[in-house]
């Protein structure tokens, strides 16, 4: 029993006596300490606050891009870049409204879907004029899908639709731009060589940070049918389509793209001649981004880290020439080998640790003021855990690795050479 | 002229043998030169003997301290230490006999200077099996021992010369060890002081402390009960004190007939 419980009550015991030399030995040489370790608190800082700000980036950009919608699919026409519609004219490649017929039917995990159709014009009011407005031609469904309902009038209907009628939805910025009274809906309004009566006002697009800039917000909007025939066929069209829930976005693509291949007579063989995007396939990309941005600045800024082990490395080597003849009295009075080394290895990982609480402390400070410089949407930055678990165990293993030679170098010392050192 | 005796004067036969060398070297290579530094020595010593080595430097009684401290390793021969072969033992092996059976005294004191006194005595017992939680309590009591209970908290550079040997012998004594042995332990002492630390080694020597003393001056030797004198790495002569003082006597009578 005493033998079994022998090694490691002699390994614990090591232990606990490594510990306790190694703590007064940095006590004793307070300066030198703190001196020594600042290589490691300088790493430990800025490998922290440089991935809590990549961090707080990330979350700022995720927040934009769910504002925009996560259960959105963008269809859009797309020439294959082989196959046999490689060198096919845009006649064939384009949409056409009829293909997008018996979609609800045969795609059961779409919850609606919106022909587009996109054109800039010319908008005029009485004297006021707006030189180019977005002008989009939307299905009724276009409200629920976008999330975008009317502030003041009413949304399009099928009637609008069926009847071909001349109506149309503005933005409050086009109302203000064309200075129209508050109540505008009723009047007429000129849109490229057409006029159209208002019938709504539709509220504003979701401004966000980062991808403010993307779309203008003059934006009029008119029924998909009388747009394609204002247009004509040349005109670029598009489709959006939601999913019922956002994990069936895949079952949804899966569908969508089984059911355009056939309306759009594609063989078995031919590539798509169409392109299905949702946004969770930009977060994922923006994501990987992210993760490969992270890593290669951690991995930047480890490189302070590594001074600092080196800096460890240097005074620990001084430490065990100096003490040289102390090391040489201690293995005299009986000192293991294994406890000299375990001495001064212990040593250096509690100055790498100590400079790692340290730093993770400053990295923390550091992490506050970057959230607090304005503009630089970073307001979001923090430490996250495993940032922290990361940067201790480089530094413990900083403390490790380039203690390791020192203490090597302390644990072979003859006892004889080592007491007639000056 | 050579009496090399090698029936050991010891005053009770049969008490314990603490030390057995037999036919021991111990050979240096220097390039490609072998400087045998020891040459064929045997040795026993007995529980409580106070032995003196003395010789010229260059004689050989360093590297025999070296041995018998566990220090360095025998070329060949036996070297028993308390009835164990140590002569198989790798360096964790010998820093355990040197922390369990051996007490060094050296000098230049080897005190740590950022430590206090009782730091500096508790220090062997850091590396002691069983002597962690008790290592104040008898780091304490073996400061009392040789009288130093009121300088405990001092540091070094608070202390004398004599306290700090003092010290240092409390911190060889700390984990009762077989042997004591030191090292010209009055070569940084004035003669005042020499005699205080001397008669503390004679006293724990009538407590019953085996002590191994090496040293050049035949005023310190003269308290030993044995006297060992080396030359080239033998043992020259190995008498008792009384009979070593007679030699030495007649041997001055001899050399001054013929100086005459």
């Amino acid at each position: 029993m005493k033998a079994i419980l022998g090694i490691p009550m002699a390994f614990l015991k090591l232990f606990y006596q490594s510990i306790y030399l190694a703590l007064g030995q940095i006590w004793a040489n307070k300066a030198r300490s703190i001196l020594t370790t600042t290589g490691i608190v300088i790493g430990v800082a800025s490998v922290t606050s440089v991935i809590a700000a990549l961090t707080g980036l990330k979350a700022n950009v995720l927040s934009n891009f769910e504002s925009l919608g996560t259960n959105k699919i963008f269809i859009s026409p797309h020439r294959p870049r082989e196959g046999r519609f490689k060198s096919a004219s845009w006649r064939l490649i384009r949409f056409r409204p009829e293909i997008f017929e018996g979609l609800k039917e045969r795609c059961p995990s779409i919850d609606d879907h919106t022909l587009m159709a996109e054109g800039s014009e010319a908008v005029h009011y009485g004297v006021e004029s707006i030189d180019s407005a977005r002008v989009y031609g939307i299905n009724p469904s276009w409200h629920r899908i976008e999330n975008r309902s009317v502030v003041m009038g009413r949304p399009f209907t099928l009637m609008d639709e069926e009847n071909g009628w001349q109506v149309c939805l503005i933005t409050p910025k086009v109302r203000d731009e064309l200075r129209m009274d508050r109540n505008c809906i009723g009047k007429r309004i000129v849109v490229g060589q057409r006029s159209f009566t208002i019938v709504g006002v539709v509220e504003q697009r979701v401004e966000s940070s980062m991808f403010g800039g993307m779309g203008s917000s003059q934006e009029v909007f008119i029924p998909f049918p009388t747009a394609w025939k204002l247009w004509g066929p040349w005109t670029w069209m598009y489709a959006i389509a939601s999913c019922r829930k956002p994990e069936l976005s895949a079952e949804a693509q899966a569908e969508l793209r089984f059911f355009l291949r056939q309306t759009r007579r594609l063989g078995p063989g031919d590539p798509d001649t169409f392109r299905l995007e949702v946004i969770e396939e930009y977060l994922k990309q923006f994501n990987t981004v992210a993760k490969t941005t992270t890593a290669i600045a951690g991995g930047v800024v480890g490189i302070s880290l590594l001074v600092g082990g080196i800096g460890i490395m240097n005074i620990m080597l001084v430490s065990v020439s100096e003490r040289t003849r102390e090391i040489g009295l201690r293995k005299a009075v009986g000192a293991r080998p294994a406890a000299i080394l375990f001495q001064f290895l212990v040593e250096s990982v509690v100055l790498c640790l100590f400079g790692g609480l340290i730093g993770a402390g400053c990295g923390q400070l550091l992490t506050e003021l970057i959230a607090k410089i304005p503009g630089a949407a970073l307001d979001k930055a923090y430490i996250p855990l495993w940032a922290l678990g990361l940067s201790f165990g480089f530094a413990a293993a900083t403390g490790v690795f380039f203690g390791m030679f020192p203490a090597i170098k302390a644990a072979r010392l003859d006892p004889i050479e080592a007491l007639r050192h000056e | 002229m050579s009496t090399t005796s090698n029936a050991p004067a010891t005053p009770t036969p049969h008490s314990r043998i603490v030390i057995r060398l037999d036919n021991v070297t111990r050979v240096y290579k220097v390039g490609v030169e072998r400087i045998h530094a020891l040459d064929g020595v045997s040795l026993e010593l007995h529980q409580n003997e106070y032995v003196a080595v003395m010789g010229p430097s260059g004689s050989g009684k360093s590297t025999l301290m070296n041995l018998l401290g566990c220090l360095d390793r025998c070329t060949s021969g036996v070297y028993e230490l308390d009835g164990y072969d140590t002569t198989r033992l790798g360096a964790g092996g010998l820093a355990h006999i040197r922390n369990t059976r051996i007490g060094f005294v050296f000098q230049s004191f080897e005190l740590m200077g950022r430590s206090s006194a009782l730091k500096n005595v508790e220090m062997p017992l850091i590396y002691s099996r069983d002597g962690w939680w008790s290592r104040h309590k008898r780091a304490r009591q073996m400061l009392e021992r040789v009288g130093l209970a009121d300088r405990v908290k001092h540091r070094p550079n608070q202390l004398s010369g004599g306290e700090k040997q003092r010290v240092a012998i409390a911190r060889a004594l700390v984990c009762n060890p077989s042997i004591l042995l030191a090292d010209e332990p009055t070569g940084n002492l004035d003669s005042k002081t020499s005699e205080d630390i001397l008669r503390l080694f004679d006293q724990l020597h009538a407590e019953g402390q085996t002590i191994v003393l090496v040293t050049h001056e035949e005023s310190v030797a003269r308290h030993a009960k044995r006297v060992i004198r080396m030359m080239d790495g033998r043992i020259f002569t190995d008498l008792s004190s009384e009979e070593d003082q007679a030699q030495r006597a007649a041997m001055a009578e001899h050399f001054g007939e013929v100086l005459k």
